[in-house]
């Protein structure tokens, strides 16, 4: 299947969405001009992924910052990850964040509460 | 005013315009067309004044979210001015840097068929305390849809919860079709 990789900006993130080298992660900073037209082909993505996906899919968000319109966008990335670990695929999210960032592991947690799929929080330090 | 060619009046406005800014220790303002130029250009400035005076990161961070979602409210919602020239997405945006907190101000025309719906937006999230702005965020992201705007419907709720401070609006009606609406956003520079 199709390899997404998409370099990063001072707006956009990098997202790399690559099943045979089994990455998969969504880093940096979100606040498009318009977020339903760079989060479509991602979703797109994952709807494809869905029907053959690998037995464990480790899915990488490393966010530095978001915006309200991005967080919906990335709630319906998590909803598509959700789906397939109701499949019987075994699905872990690991939500990066920076150590000293509250409001990025609060926004994590909150995406854990919301999402039925394992979560993994993972603090870094810059 | 209609110009400011006249030498002696432009001379004052420009004066009488520098001294208000820094009675109100304003350090950006801005009107005219919120652009996605313009909200990258506006917060990059920021963050670079803001780590030059060494806020600390988490004050740094918070400036800069309630920044972008105030201009993209702006972008989104503005209703173009009562001047039939202008158009959408304008409105005046400021910035202010005081000893203990920053301002962030934005004032944009709205129909007055809005007022009301957007106040009652307003207070309740006004009524809300933390974990009251956290149910109604999760809320809004599970059930709202993004609009033609753009917009998801979550800027004033997280802009509340992440500064953990009322929002500070009022509406100034203007004539029978538009109003004028301001919102202040505050964000304290003493860490938590």
């Amino acid at each position: 299947m199709s390899v997404i990789k998409i370099q990063g900006t001072d707006d956009t993130p990098t997202v790399t969405l690559d099943k045979e080298n089994n990455i998969f992660e969504i880093s940096g900073r979100s606040l498009p001009e318009d977020v339903v037209v760079f989060y479509k082909p991602i979703l797109e993505w994952l709807d494809e992924y869905k029907n053959d996906p690998l037995d464990l899919t480790v899915f990488n968000f490393k966010l530095e910052y978001f915006n309200t319109a991005s967080s919906k966008l990335l709630l319906d990335v998590l909803l598509k990850l959700e789906d397939i670990n109701n499949d019987g695929h075994e699905v872990l999210v690991k939500w990066h964040y920076p150590d000293d960032d509250e409001d990025m592991e609060e926004a994590g947690e909150e995406y854990s509460d919301i999402v039925d799929v394992p979560f993994e929080q993972v603090p870094y330090s810059i | 005013m209609a110009n400011i060619k006249d030498h002696n009046e432009s001379l004052d406005f420009v004066y009488d315009f520098y001294v208000k800014m820094k009675r109100n220790n304003i350090n950006l303002a801005y009107e005219g067309e919120i652009t996605h130029q313009i909200t990258k250009a506006f917060t990059s400035l920021a963050e670079t004044n803001m780590a030059r005076e060494e806020d600390p990161s988490s004050v740094q961070k918070k400036v800069f979210h309630v920044m972008v979602e105030c201009l993209q409210n702006i972008s989104k919602h503005s209703e173009g001015s009562a001047n039939e020239s202008a158009k959408d997405g304008r409105g005046i945006f400021m910035v202010s840097k005081a000893a203990t907190e920053y301002n962030v101000t934005t004032g944009n025309i709205i129909k007055n068929a809005n007022v009301e719906k957007l106040r009652s937006i307003l207070e309740n999230v006004n009524k809300q305390d933390k974990d009251g702005l956290n149910k109604l965020y999760k809320q809004q992201m599970r059930e709202g849809s993004i609009s033609d705007r753009g917009g998801a419907g979550l800027g004033f709720i997280d802009i509340a919860r992440k500064t953990g401070q009322k929002l500070l609006y009022s509406f100034l009606t203007i004539d029978s079709v538009n109003s004028f609406f301001v919102l202040t956003s505050t964000i304290s520079r003493i860490k938590e």
